[in-house]
């Protein structure tokens, strides 16, 4: 291979791993709260629709973001009412928040099809952007590429270093315990979900505004659930999930790239497409065989609800 | 200040009342987004929920919508009630059809009595098979059922897709993505005159009272709910998890299977890209608003097919997005989430604690 | 409300804690009846009551885990409202749980971080918990995780976590559950040397004996209510049981065994790697049981009890046939129905959610384990009248309070509900009972009534299989009484030629021939033999 296509190669593949890190990091600490919200599709899917939606009507991806933000919060709000304070099952409720949250995309995304962005221009860090082979993979890239960089070490801070990271972790684990030396469990786990609920809507702004720039319904395209899947493969630690999203991101561009690069193998483009789930359920069957690894780093309490008796 | 305090038992007159409140809720909430819109909202409720089932016409269309709504629906509560989450009905639905589409090109032409029934027992049998990966995955693996059966969607459309792209498209169908017309012994016979509506419907309700009889009255059933409600007691007694996870995805994989089947083999009357209308996961809601019982299914899937109908005639006359019925049946499923709260909860009046008197 | 309410600052004269008339009413219940309490400076006052008194719901009060429905709290003189824990503890309350408020996953100082003001710097923290385990002597490592702990361990780090706080109130919750006899006294010694710092102490206990050891006073609740006050060290354990339980503690008629039937249950050289990461291994277990005896096993729990119990009933099975033996049976590969077809019935500890199914009606949790040998099925249908009809057998045969088949289980009090399931399992005509904690949390009524029907049992010539960690409830009824530690089982002794204190020593392992404490992995949960 020669180092122009490893350089595109790289740089893709980051920018396909960015809004899965971004997303599985945000669902990492909302199961690290010991809330399981399966409505990451959905809430990418309003993200994506609403950061698209403004950036279109305001022409600043920046505005964009912050829209896709807010509409990922506004959903997780939806969900953390749900099963937060109304004590709804948080299997079928996050269900229902990805069904709503695509369909609601699919409703108040239809005037957006067609309609296309100016692509956003990358940021170049100076220097060693001119590293051979990686500088311009890597850091010649979107501002949301360095921020999920940023996201990761800021929170394996969080996670390991500081107080409120802890508590976290203590709620997560055991949420009568937390209650019962006085931590307020349910405010926590509205402040991780919100949380989650933001890092989704980030990572579908990046999809619509940065990445493709378009809105099309069906476009998160399983993201949601695959970053899901991620989490569970990091056995719920930051740095795994980096891999991971780039391992899938890896795929993902490699597939394309085979699509693209006019080589006339004989396979259909359709069940080359399907590759990359088809390595999201090779990998959780690698990762769940040892049901031990999984029962040791899950957050315990996750997806059991939870209500203090006042 | 109101505050939530837990019932001493659960009331069943809430557990009645929730649903129709989460009816009457996503009216409301309809109107609303229609005022939104700028449409008058009582002329959107005429048109979204009366509309649809003016006359016989409209009636057969909404059992023709219902009828893959309830099989698949009825196939999943069974493995809901076993905490068997297979949230991939949409892929062995399309898996279903494709199979059924196998036997139907096979024996082209063929004017057998005996290729309805054998496509049939392929739509169930290909849903089956495609659930049959979670099942083994989680059984033999341990891999979660929500992710893979999802994961199979995506990997079932893209199979599709090849197949109407590529083997299976119909030479004389001027390139587009489609197979050809199914002979008329490969199509559901119409059971009522002058509509759509085929033998899907009663095969429907047939496995509607079949799933009835399997879930309250069988020791199987029994099983699979006490593994739902308390998974350590199902241990305690001796069922097997391994047996309930396969046949909650089994069954689920075959009605949904069956539902594709009768879309190909009743309205289609082909396979194409389209195939996956989303039925298989509208089911999940009609599954859950139908609280998993069949009698349930049986009336939120004709809530659902309304919806769906509604949506259609929304576009057509209201010039909206048909995507709004996904909209309603979103909040359809969160105001009962929510209503439930009722049922082992009340919500009452907090007043400050510690004065003696 | 009678009385005023005390004022003036702090002093000699000024109790620490005053409780007016504090009730607290839940849907189904009332927990707390107008409860009056005072507790002095340096007092450790005991709150005796049965299971299901209030006391649990009173502490969690004092505490500010829950609010009161009505009443007013006085602390040193002043009127509070115990707003959340965090607040009871800048008041100076401390409470050491009975089911542990700690985190598996974290270690001591993490835990004891989380439950301090500010942000203490760790390794500072790790310091103090060093400097306080020494002086109360308390040992434990502040470095190692939770799971690590032995239950006694765990208890450590709750009393220290409280003492690092300095406070002039510890509430101990049912505090020797989990403790061997000779760790009870340890932990006496540092609760006394706390009082005489002048720290109050609420002793809470339904253990008669412990109380007339270590209390200076006792409040006495039944049925939430107040019914007595005392000062243990001039009663007798007679007289406090009839303030108790408003009669005296009744006993079970006892008969020798026949100790001459045929082995029901063997377990020949059973070993078996625990499934939970955090559990308990078992190590070459032989134990036989006979017809017409009741066999106990004691041991401070987390000692190999769980996985024990699976392995026998088969909720775990074993790879290999031979070391479990049902009836003459090598069972170790059937499942739990297939060995209860060979005439094993088992009752296990949790009650809601293993042992019955808590939105299930009584016959639908009839089903559960009788629908074969009842034959309550018909072609794989459900008759459910003959359900109904065996769960009403049940209940009448049992003496359980509720409201007919139908009711649902988790509508039951617990000492109901734990009679249906000992009557169901009884009432299938086992060969072998198995019977984990029989009596937990059981009113004393009900205590007594499931105990006598174990022995019955017997007399009819069961086998019988009972695991507690109730040294006294063993005595009570048990032929033979074995000890688990560490996952290893002690030979049996008759429980005629044994003591409370032998049996004490052997639950830290320590009994003739047994391997000695440094084979044991440190990563497994297990009680040290110097708890």
């Amino acid at each position: 291979m020669d180092a122009g296509l490893f350089t595109s190669m790289l740089f893709a593949t980051v920018v396909a791993g960015t809004p899965l890190i971004i997303v599985a990091l945000g669902l990492l600490v909302n199961e690290k709260a010991g809330v399981l919200n399966l409505g990451a599709e959905g809430m990418m899917a309003m993200g994506a629709v609403a950061a698209f939606a403004v950036t279109h009507e305001s022409g600043n991806p920046w505005l964009g973001v912050a829209a896709g933000m807010g509409a990922g919060m506004a959903m997780a709000l939806l969900f953390g009412v749900l099963t937060l304070t109304l004590m709804a099952n948080q299997v079928a409720s996050g269900l229902a928040l990805a069904i709503f949250g695509v369909g609601l995309a699919a409703f108040v995304g239809k005037p957006y099809e067609a309609v296309a962005l100016q692509v956003v221009p990358p940021i170049r860090i100076p220097f060693i952007a001119d590293l051979p082979l990686i500088g311009e993979a890597l850091y010649n890239q979107q501002a949301l590429v360095y921020f999920s960089w940023a996201l990761f070490w800021g929170l394996l801070w969080f996670l390991h270093r500081s107080r409120a990271g802890l508590v976290l972790r203590a709620v997560g684990e055991a949420p009568s315990s937390a209650h019962a030396i006085g931590y307020p469990v349910i405010r926590i786990r509205y402040l991780a979900v919100l949380f989650g609920g933001a890092m989704a809507g980030v990572g579908g702004a990046f999809l619509s505004v940065f990445y493709t720039p378009m809105w099309a319904e069906g476009m998160v395209a399983g993201r949601g659930w695959i970053a899901l899947a991620l989490v569970v493969f990091a056995t719920w630690r930051p740095l795994r999930v980096m891999i991971g999203a780039y391992l899938f991101g890896g795929v993902m561009i490699t597939q394309l790239f085979i699509q693209g690069s006019g080589l006339q193998i004989d396979f259909p483009s359709q069940l080359l497409s399907s590759l990359p789930y088809w390595a999201t359920i090779v990998v959780l069957v690698a990762i769940s065989r040892n049901a031990g690894t999984i029962r040791l780093n899950s957050p315990v309490s996750l997806g059991k609800p939870y209500r203090p008796d006042a | 200040m109101l505050e939530l305090e837990a019932r001493a038992e659960p009331s069943r007159l809430m557990s009645f009342l929730s649903p129709l409140l989460a009816v009457v809720l996503m009216i409301a909430g309809g109107m609303l987004v229609f005022a939104a819109l700028g449409k008058d909202p009582v002329e959107g409720f005429r048109i979204f929920f009366l509309n649809p089932v003016k006359d016989l016409y409209g009636l057969s269309e909404l059992l023709l919508k219902a009828t893959p709504l309830m099989l698949c629906a009825i196939g999943l509560a069974i493995g809901f009630r076993a905490n068997v989450w297979n949230i991939g009905a949409e892929g062995q639905f399309m898996l279903g059809a494709v199979a059924a589409t196998g036997v139907a090109l096979h024996f082209d032409g063929s004017e057998s009595a005996l290729l309805l029934p054998a496509m049939i027992v392929a739509g169930a049998l290909g849903g089956a098979a495609w659930a049959a990966i979670p099942a083994l995955l989680r059984t033999r693996f341990n891999a979660n059922e929500i992710l893979v059966s999802l994961m199979l969607v995506y990997v079932a459309n893209l199979f599709v897709s090849w197949l109407v792209f590529g083997p299976w498209k119909d030479p004389d169908g001027f390139n587009f993505p489609q197979t050809k017309m199914f002979g008329e012994a490969a199509l559901m016979p119409v059971v009522l005159e002058n509509t759509r509506l085929h033998l899907g419907f009663p095969i429907a309700i047939a496995v509607l009272v079949a799933g009835y009889a399997f879930m309250n009255r069988s020791y199987a059933g029994f099983r699979m709910r006490v593994a739902g409600e308390a998974p350590d007691a199902a241990r305690y007694a001796g069922f097997s998890a391994h047996r309930m996870i396969w046949v909650g995805l089994l069954l689920g994989g075959a009605a949904a299977g069956l539902a594709g089947m009768g879309e190909v083999a009743g309205p289609m009357g082909q396979l194409t890209d389209k195939v996956g209308s989303g039925y298989g996961f509208a089911a999940i809601i009609v599954a859950f608003v139908g609280r998993l019982n069949a009698f349930g299914i049986l009336l939120a899937s004709l809530l659902m097919a309304l919806l769906y109908i509604g949506g259609e005639q929304a576009q057509q006359y209201l010039n909206l997005p048909s995507s709004i019925s996904m909209v309603f049946q979103g909040m359809l499923l969160f105001f009962l989430l929510g209503a439930d709260v009722f049922i082992n909860y009340r919500l009452r009046l907090r007043h400050r604690a510690a004065q003696g008197h | 409300m009678t009385g005023r309410p005390p004022h003036g600052t702090p002093s000699a004269g000024t109790p620490r804690l005053v409780l007016k008339g504090i009730s607290k009413v839940y849907p189904a219940v009332v927990a707390n009846d107008q409860v009056d309490l005072a507790v002095q400076p340096g007092e450790i006052r005991a709150i005796l009551g049965e299971n299901g008194a209030g006391k649990s719901t009173l502490m969690k009060i004092i505490y500010g885990v829950t609010r009161p429905s009505a009443g007013r709290i006085y602390w040193e003189g002043e009127e509070v409202e115990v707003a959340n824990p965090a607040h009871a503890r800048s008041l100076g309350i401390g409470m050491v749980f009975q089911h542990f408020s700690l985190f598996e996953t974290l270690t001591v100082v993490e835990n004891v971080a989380l439950a301090l003001p500010g942000k203490p710097a760790l390794d500072e923290l790790a310091q103090r918990i060093a400097a306080v385990s020494e002086r109360y002597g308390l040992p434990v490592d502040p470095r190692r995780h939770i799971h690590a702990l032995s239950v006694g361990e765990r208890q450590r780090v709750e009393i220290i976590r409280c003492l690092l706080q300095n406070p002039r109130l510890l509430i101990m919750d049912e505090p020797t559950s989990v403790l061997t006899p000779q760790a009870v006294r340890k932990l006496f010694e540092t609760l006394r040397q706390l009082a005489a710092e002048g720290c109050s102490i609420l002793y809470i206990s339904h253990k008669l004996d412990e109380i007339q050891e270590l209390c200076h006073s006792a409040t006495v609740l039944r049925g939430g209510k107040v019914t007595g006050e005392c000062i243990p060290a001039q009663e007798t354990p007679a007289s406090m049981a009839r303030l108790m339980i408003g009669k005296d503690l009744p006993r079970c008629a006892h008969g020798a065994a026949k100790a001459d039937g045929d082995v029901r249950l063997r377990l020949a050289g059973l070993s078996h790697a625990s499934e939970d990461p955090f559990g308990t291994d078992l190590k070459d277990i032989h134990l036989d049981v006979r017809a017409g005896e009741i066999v106990g096993i004691a041991g401070v729990s987390g000692n190999g009890q769980q996985e024990l119990l699976r392995a026998i009933s088969g909720e775990e099975v074993l790879a290999e046939k031979f070391p479990v033996q049902i009836c003459g049976v090598e069972a170790g590969r059937l499942n739990p129905g297939q060995r209860r077809k060979l005439g094993l019935a088992f009752v296990p500890e949790e009650r809601l959610g293993r042992g019955a199914v808590p939105a299930m009606s009584l016959a639908d949790n009839a089903l559960l384990t009788a629908a074969h040998s009842q034959n309550l099925l018909a072609g794989g249908f459900l008759r459910f009248e003959h359900a109904r009809d065996f769960a009403r057998r049940c209940i009448e045969r049992f003496n359980v309070k509720c409201g007919g088949p139908g009711a649902a289980a988790k509508s039951l009090s617990g000492g109901n509900l734990q009679k249906f399931i000992v009557g169901r399992e009884i009432l299938q005509a086992p060969r072998l009972l198995v019977c984990a904690q029989p009596t937990w949390g059981v009113d004393v009524g009900a205590a007594t009534f499931i105990r006598q029907a174990l022995i019955d049992l017997r007399d009819r010539g069961c086998a019988v299989l009972v695991i507690s960690e109730e040294l006294d409830e063993l005595f009570e009824i048990c032929d033979r009484i074995a000890v688990i530690a560490k996952g290893r089982l002690s030979p049996t002794r008759p429980a005629a030629e044994t003591t409370v204190e032998d049996i004490g020593v052997w639950m830290s392992g320590l009994w003739p021939g047994a391997e000695t404490y440094e084979s044991q992995p440190p990563t497994k949960r297990a009680e040290s033999p110097n708890a």
